[in-house]
């Protein structure tokens, strides 16, 4: 944990541009979020935590792709528009390319069983990187008390227990929620 | 092929903004226009496009790239992909700028903090979803466990755990009871 609340340290606009594409081309069987936040987060200190946890909130409140969102959002952070655009672009037209071609080879890879036990493979360890992602945000929300544990939970049961859907719990819990921080905020 | 490649931006540029929550909110909305009222695809082939996004790395949202492509080629898919994906570029690049701009004011802390839990339970429910449609039983959730675990606990390249998952999963599967 100590390592993880290193000083944050800006990378230049090829390092970024280069994380995010690998990590666009090898983030197979999904939870790209947690990968932005292994690589970003844990791996290199570009920013920590706390930061990467608000701009994943915005991410996932505002439409679109949380995961483009999110590299949108960082990629402005830390190097401004340029950031912005290389984050866009690296997690979608290296990803954009390639499932192209798999399509064409699907025919192909789906002849033999293994492909399919490889990828249910791949999938099950990529659930990992979605739970540990949702721990460490369940932790840090955990530490402010209260009445954030009670908002958590109330998503949690929403979506993963009742399957309501997310933009109705986005802006119905969302909505009681910021108002909520907003009169704490000006009562302070 | 001008006025297909004009229908996917037309399809897909409203339905980016409506896709609050993540690009998988949209699957259902997608499956109805493409298959059922527009018939671009068949039943079959929407699936086929849906498990190759899925298994192809990057954003399952992809799903339209294949889509765009099957139904014009290459610049249906250029098309398609530009409709799903830049209308909410642009809206989440003008909210950084805002926010940079009007760094600790009130409404953006009350934000960030109204937000945090909301978002939180949302992933801890994602996980649960993912979790349960996890194909091949106990030995995948096990797999799934120990990679949380693993990830929690060290500094491992997910390229590596990755790895591990499917070759754990195809050695292991034919000894185990699924």
């Amino acid at each position: 944990m100590a390592a993880a609340e290193q000083k944050p340290s800006i990378p230049t606009l090829m390092e970024f541009f280069v994380v995010v594409v690998r990590i666009g081309l090898t983030s197979f069987g999904g939870g790209l979020s947690g990968w932005l936040l292994r690589e970003f987060v844990q791996r290199r200190h570009w920013l920590d935590e706390e930061e990467f946890l608000s701009g994943l909130s915005l991410a996932q409140a505002f439409p679109g792709v949380n995961v483009v969102n999110l590299s949108i959002w960082i990629g402005y952070r830390l190097l401004g528009t340029r950031g912005a655009l290389a984050g866009a672009c690296g997690i979608i037209v290296p990803p954009a390319i390639l499932v192209v071609l798999i399509a064409a080879l699907f025919a192909a890879l789906t002849d033999y069983p293994l492909t399919h036990l490889v990828l249910d493979g791949v999938g099950a360890a990529a659930v990992g990187l979605s739970l540990q992602m949702g721990i460490i945000a369940a932790r840090r929300v955990a530490m402010k008390g209260l009445e954030q544990i009670v908002i958590m939970a109330a998503a949690f049961v929403a979506v993963g227990l009742l399957h309501i859907s997310l933009p109705l719990v986005v802006v119905v819990l969302g909505a009681l929620s910021v108002s909520l921080a907003y009169w704490r905020l000006a009562r302070a | 092929m001008r006025s297909i490649t004009l229908a996917l931006l037309v399809l897909f540029a409203p339905l980016s903004l409506a896709s609050v929550g993540g690009g998988q909110t949209l699957v259902a909305d997608i499956h109805h226009q493409v298959v059922a009222n527009r018939h671009w695809l068949t039943e079959g082939q929407f699936v086929d496009a849906f498990a190759i996004a899925r298994m192809s790395p990057g954003p399952g949202t992809l799903l339209v790239t294949l889509i765009g492509w099957q139904v014009a080629g290459i610049w249906g898919a250029i098309v398609a992909s530009f409709a799903i994906f830049a209308p909410t570029a642009f809206l989440v690049y003008g909210l950084a700028r805002l926010w940079a701009r009007s760094r600790g004011a009130r409404w953006q802390l009350a934000l960030e903090t109204g937000l945090r839990p909301v978002a939180a339970g949302m992933i801890l429910a994602s996980g649960l979803v993912l979790i349960e449609a996890l194909e091949g039983g106990w030995l995948a959730r096990g797999i799934a466990i120990a990679s949380t675990s693993i990830l929690m606990a060290t500094r491992l390249n997910p390229v590596l755990l990755m790895a591990c998952g499917a070759v754990v999963f195809v050695v292991l599967h034919g000894v185990l009871p699924g």
